[in-house]
């Protein structure tokens, strides 16, 4: 028997706005609400309003958090400012990725961590076996927060109708702690999973449904949409950000994925620093690169791709971007391979990869 | 709810078949179809004068979430296929019926067309 899927507080506005609902990571989430190809634009030219909150949260406290936090991740904590956030990546000794996180400096020792939510329970297992003799609690938050992105160019004026937060003054990845929409405890952080402009706004889950239900209001004469994971995943590849389980995984490194910018090799020893030094100075067998094809059919993951007339790799992510209307994708391939000589079959058509540099789209 | 025209054929893979009164039959996807497949962003349709059987795949329609197999209903050969879906696949999506056609065939057992779904046995599948 499978477990019966998990639903997020807002999941009665999903109905009522018309979504259509699928099981995700473990949770009924919705793909679409009016057609994936609108939200996608909706979000690059207005605005659009996504529900995140499958995604896991966790809580690291104590004198010694950030000493316990630059022990597992690759970028630096230690460093962060309170009322900042960063992107890291927390490995295995072997350099493969356990998950790809932001970690928000809430003060000195507390620190807010946003976890994909199909590693949320093996990311907290794993911090929590990594503590040692550290003076420090690592608390699983979850349940207790839902998530909301406004992201788009119009993101910003429609938040500012609903909160007295002085938006201008967040910098990308800062946050703020406030009111929105009447919900006081909201993180509103100028994040996100899209490569638009726009916040992320982590709330208490009880509040989740009236704020959504503010901002649509508030938005809707504005251009903005309910936005579902379909056009999640296009804006993000669109944007070349990486999707755990895609482009970064447990046998695919932030070296091979291109992060190596997050990957801070002299801050100290910290888990999976020897084999990413290794990855670093020797090079990798393969290595994540972005494509376009000229053509309309889509690659998707999954898909061999050929190096001359040899299996040589496969696609990771695939979809229509709706802005340039061609397909986009990335792959996993030999890092020796001549870019020239790529291609993919899709159902007996040879379409060669043009190799790109994400985002694809700026 | 999604459109059911009473005067077409169907199968349970959601093809519609329209019999033409010069023998051949069209044919394209129906309206729950499309809804459930989402934006469509290509069809891949068989050249004319390829012949198919019942229930082989004649082609692909691509949305922006999945690639789907389109299923030939009756055994016959193409003689006509719908170019303008090369430059407008979203027709799929507006005009299921009309606009989006796929192909016309040819088909080989006339008969074929009695063993098909009519209107309300579909939309008893649905």
């Amino acid at each position: 028997m499978t477990e019966p899927l998990a639903r997020t507080p807002l999941f009665d506005f999903h109905v009522a706005q018309g979504a259509r609902l699928v099981p995700f990571a473990g949770w009924e989430m919705p793909v679409q609400y009016t057609g994936i190809i609108e939200e996608h634009i909706a979000v690059r030219k207005a605005a659009g309003l996504f529900d995140v909150s499958h995604m896991g949260e966790a809580r690291v406290r104590g004198r010694d958090a950030a000493a316990f936090l630059d022990r597992i991740m690759t970028n630096e904590m230690s460093s962060i400012k309170p009322g900042s956030a960063r992107y890291t990546i927390m490995c295995q000794p072997d350099g493969g990725c356990v998950d790809d996180l932001i970690v928000y400096r809430i003060s000195e020792s507390d620190f807010f961590i946003c976890l994909n939510a199909s590693n949320a329970k093996k990311d907290i297992a794993w911090m929590q076996s990594h503590i040692g003799t550290a003076q420090v609690e690592v608390i699983d938050e979850c349940k207790a927060w839902a998530q909301l992105a406004l992201q788009g160019p119009l993101a910003e004026k429609i938040l500012s109708l609903h909160t007295e937060l002085p938006l201008a003054e967040i910098k990308r990845f800062q946050f703020l702690v406030g009111t929105v929409a009447g919900a006081s405890g909201c993180i509103v952080s100028r994040t996100g999973y899209t490569g638009s402009a726009g916040f992320e706004i982590y709330l208490p889950a009880t509040q989740a449904t009236a704020v959504a239900q503010k901002l649509i209001e508030v938005g809707k004469p504005l251009g903005l949409l309910p936005v579902g994971l379909g056009a999640r995943d296009s804006l993000r590849l669109e944007a070349g950000y990486p999707l755990y389980g895609h482009e970064i995984s447990e046998t695919i490194s932030p070296i091979q994925a291109g992060l190596g910018w997050t990957v801070k090799l002299n801050k100290g020893e910290f888990i999976g620093r020897a084999a990413l030094q290794k990855q670093v100075e020797q090079g990798t067998a393969s290595k994540v690169v972005h494509f376009v094809l000229n053509d309309r059919r889509i690659a998707r993951q999954g898909t061999p791709v050929l190096s001359g007339d040899t299996v040589g790799g496969e696609v990771l992510s695939g979809t229509l971007s709706p802005i340039l209307n061609k397909p986009i994708g990335s792959a996993l391939v030999q890092s020796d391979a001549k870019a020239e000589t790529l291609a993919v079959d899709i159902r007996g058509t040879r379409i060669p990869l043009q190799i790109a540099i994400a985002p694809f789209v700026k | 709810m999604s459109q059911v025209p009473a005067d077409l054929r169907y199968t349970k893979d959601h093809e519609w078949i329209r019999q033409e009164a010069d023998g051949t039959a069209t044919i394209g996807i129906t309206d729950h179809a499309q809804a459930a497949l989402g934006d469509v962003t290509f069809v891949d349709l068989p050249k004319v004068g390829k012949s198919f059987g019942a229930g082989d795949v004649f082609g692909t329609v691509e949305s922006v979430k999945a690639a789907s197999d389109l299923y030939c209903p009756v055994a016959g050969e193409i003689v006509a296929t719908n170019a303008g879906l090369n430059d407008a696949p979203d027709l799929v999506n507006r005009e299921p019926y009309a606009g989006a056609w796929m192909i016309r065939i040819k088909l080989k057992n006339p008969a074929d067309f009695a063993q098909l779904l009519d209107a309300n046995a579909y939309q008893a599948t649905l």
